[in-house]
C-alpha cells in the first residue's frame, strides 16, 4: 500500500501528531484518480484486475494445498499422531489465510463505491454536476434517522442538489436553543436563510432504535447513556401522548405511534426559529411530517398548517 | 360491474355537478372536490397544487417499485435489524450523500450529518446530537469504521475561514463552523500565503483530520480504536474534479 501525502506543505507536520499522545496519522491509499488522463485510467484498471487475477490465484492454490492435506490424512490413517497433528494445523492455518483474502476490506469498500458512482453516475451526466460544482439549491431540508435503512436518497429517491439533509438519532428537531443546539440551529439557519428551501420534511420510520429508546426510560428519569437518552428526550412530549392515548397497546405499537407523534413534536419545534415561522407565514416554506415504514413498504406524508390571523382588537 | 359503475358515478358524478354549476373554476373547491373523489377511492391525496408534496410520493414510488419491492429477501431481513460497518459522518450538503457518492446500500451506513461534517469534542451539554450519533453507532451497533467525510465548495468550511464578519452574523451557523478553529488555525500558519481558493480546499481536509482526532476524545471510540476493533477513516470528496481520496488514523 503506498503511502502518500495529500498537500506537501501539510504533510510533515500530521505525520507525528502529538496532541493526542499516542496516536498519528498514516496517510493511507490515496485514489491517483485524480491527477490522471482517462487512458492513465485504463492502464490502472488493467493493473488492479490483474492484482485482483493473483489474489484469485492465491486463494486457488491454498485450497488446492488444503484439498491436498486433507487427502493426504485421510488416506493414510496410520500416519503417526504427530505427523497427523502437524497436518492438521497447517490445514487450520491454510483455512484462515483463505478466510482472510475473503474478509470484508473498508478501504476496498469505499474504493469500489466511488468508482461505481464516478463511472455511472458523476461521468455520465457531465451537465448535472459541472452545475452543481458552482452551486446548490435544494428546494427541500430533510431531517431523517442515522438509521442505515433510511436514507432520502433511496428512499425519495433524491438526486444530487435536490435535498438539503440533517441526519441525527430519531431524525429529532430540538427548540431553539443556541447552546444545547447550535449543529441543528445552524443547519436550519443556513438551509432557510442562506439556502432559500421552499419546504422542511421531518421522516420518521419504523423499528426506530432512539424512539425505543424514548419510551424505554424508566419513569424515575434514570439514564445510562452519556448522550442517547438525553437526546431522544426532546420529544418526551410525544411519549407521553401515545402512553396517556394508548396505554392498551403493545410496546411496539406504541413505539409506532410514538415514532409518528415525535415527528409532530419535532414540527412544533420548528416554529421555535424565527426565520423558520417568519418563512412560514409568509408561505414561503411548508412544514411536512412523514413516516417510512419498512416493515410494510410503506410512506405517508402530512402537512402542518400554521398561520397568524388578523388581530382584531376588542 | 355495480363497483365499477359506482366508481364512474363517484368520480363522474361531483365533478359534473361542478362543471354545470360554474363557469369559472374556484381552486378552493377544486381541491375540496378532488380530495372527496380521492377519500371515496380510498387513495391517498395531497392538494394539487403542492407540487412538492406529489414529488415527494413520486420519489417513494419509485424507490418502491424498483428497489424494495424488487429485492424482498433483502428488505426483510433489513427489517429485522441492521448491522452496518459504516458509521459515516457527512456534509449536510445536498451534493454529497454518502449513498450516492460512495454507493452504500440499505444497511451499510449509519449516517450523521450537519453543516461541515464536523465533530466537536466530546460536550455532553453542547453536543447531543453528534454524541447521540456516534454513541448508537460505536456501543449499539458496534461499526467497524468511524469515516468523516469532507467536501469541496464545502459552505460552512468556507464560513469558517471568512469570519470574523461583522457585516453580517448568523445566530447559529457561526458559532457551529467555529470547532473547525483548529484546522483554521493550522491552515493559515502554513499556508497562510496561498490564494484564498487554495486555503478553503486545505481548510476542507484539515477540518476532516481535526474531526478525526475530536472523536478520541470520546471514551467509547476511544476504547474501540485502543482495542483494534474500529478504526477511524477520512475522506475527501471532490466533485469539481471527481475524485475521492481517503485515509486512516493509526494507533502505536
Amino acid at each position: 500500500m503506498q503511502v502518500m501525502s495529500s498537500s506537501p506543505s501539510l504533510s510533515p507536520a500530521f505525520n507525528n501528531f502529538s496532541g493526542a499522545g499516542k496516536f498519528s496519522y498514516e496517510f493511507g491509499l490515496k485514489l491517483r484518480l485524480k491527477d490522471e488522463e482517462p487512458d492513465k485510467e485504463e492502464e490502472e484498471e488493467e493493473e488492479e484486475e490483474e492484482e485482483e487475477e493473483e489474489d484469485n490465484m492465491g486463494s486457488e492454490s491454498y485450497e488446492e494445498a488444503i484439498a491436498a492435506l486433507s487427502k493426504l490424512l485421510s488416506d493414510k490413517a496410520d500416519l503417526g499422531s504427530v505427523a497427523a497433528a502437524k497436518i492438521k494445523r497447517i490445514t487450520t492455518e491454510l483455512e484462515a489465510a483463505v478466510a482472510d483474502q475473503t474478509k470484508f476490506d473498508p478501504v476496498k469498500r469505499i474504493e469500489t463505491g466511488f468508482l461505481h458512482f464516478k463511472k455511472e453516475k458523476y461521468e455520465k451526466n457531465p451537465d448535472l454536476y459541472g452545475a452543481l460544482a458552482k452551486g446548490q439549491s435544494p428546494k427541500f431540508l430533510v431531517f431523517a434517522c442515522s438509521d442505515s435503512r433510511v436514507c432520502p436518497s433511496h428512499i425519495l429517491d433524491f438526486q444530487p442538489g435536490e435535498a438539503f439533509i440533517v441526519r441525527n438519532i430519531a431524525n429529532m428537531v430540538p427548540p431553539y436553543d443556541k447552546t444545547k443546539y447550535s449543529g441543528v440551529g445552524a443547519a436550519i439557519e443556513y438551509a432557510v436563510v442562506h439556502l432559500k428551501v421552499e419546504n422542511i420534511v421531518v421522516i420518521g420510520h419504523s423499528c426506530c432504535g432512539g424512539i425505543k429508546g424514548l419510551m424505554s426510560i424508566p419513569d424515575d428519569g434514570t439514564t445510562s447513556s452519556d448522550f442517547i437518552e438525553n437526546w431522544v428526550s426532546i420529544c418526551a412530549p410525544a411519549k407521553t401522548k401515545v402512553k396517556s392515548e394508548s396505554n392498551e397497546l403493545s410496546f411496539s405499537e406504541q413505539c409506532n405511534n410514538c415514532e409518528k407523534e415525535a415527528v409532530n413534536v419535532s414540527l412544533g419545534n420548528l416554529l421555535t426559529y424565527p426565520f423558520v415561522r417568519e418563512a412560514v407565514v409568509n408561505k414561503s416554506v411548508a412544514l411536512k411530517g412523514a413516516h417510512y415504514d419498512f416493515v410494510d413498504g410503506k410512506f405517508s406524508l402530512w402537512n402542518l398548517d400554521f398561520q397568524i390571523s388578523r388581530f382584531h382588537p376588542l | 360491474m355495480d363497483t365499477q359503475s359506482a366508481e364512474v358515478g363517484v368520480e363522474e358524478g361531483p365533478n359534473k355537478i361542478f362543471i354545470s354549476q360554474q363557469q369559472v373554476v374556484d381552486e378552493e373547491v377544486q381541491a375540496k372536490v378532488e380530495m372527496l373523489i380521492a377519500e371515496l377511492h380510498g387513495t391517498k391525496h395531497h392538494p394539487p397544487n403542492d407540487p412538492d408534496a406529489q414529488k415527494l410520493d413520486h420519489g417513494f414510488h419509485f424507490f418502491k417499485t424498483n428497489i424494495f419491492d424488487a429485492h424482498p429477501e433483502y428488505f426483510s431481513e433489513l427489517a429485522k435489524g441492521q448491522s452496518p460497518k459504516f458509521l459515516v459522518i457527512a456534509c449536510s450538503d445536498s451534493r454529497v450523500s454518502p449513498s450516492v457518492v460512495l454507493n452504500f446500500k440499505p444497511g451499510e451506513a449509519f449516517v450523521g450529518r450537519n453543516i461541515g461534517n464536523m465533530v466537536p469534542q466530546f460536550d455532553q451539554l453542547r453536543h447531543t446530537e453528534i454524541g447521540a450519533v456516534i454513541e448508537y453507532a460505536v456501543k449499539s451497533l458496534e461499526v467497524d469504521n468511524i469515516l468523516v467525510m469532507g467536501h469541496s465548495r464545502c459552505g460552512g468550511i468556507e464560513r469558517l475561514m471568512t469570519l470574523p464578519d461583522y457585516t453580517q452574523t448568523y445566530d447559529f451557523i457561526d458559532e457551529w463552523v467555529k470547532i473547525g478553529l483548529p484546522a483554521k488555525k493550522k491552515v493559515l500558519q502554513e499556508a497562510g500565503d496561498l490564494p484564498f481558493a487554495e486555503q478553503l480546499t486545505l481548510c476542507e481536509k484539515e477540518s476532516v483530520r481535526n474531526s478525526m482526532v475530536n472523536l478520541l476524545s470520546y471514551p467509547f471510540v476511544r476504547n474501540a480504536v485502543v482495542n483494534g476493533t474500529m478504526i477511524v477513516r477520512g475522506g475527501y470528496y471532490d466533485f469539481v474534479n471527481g475524485s475521492f481520496e481517503q485515509w486512516k488514523m493509526c494507533t502505536h
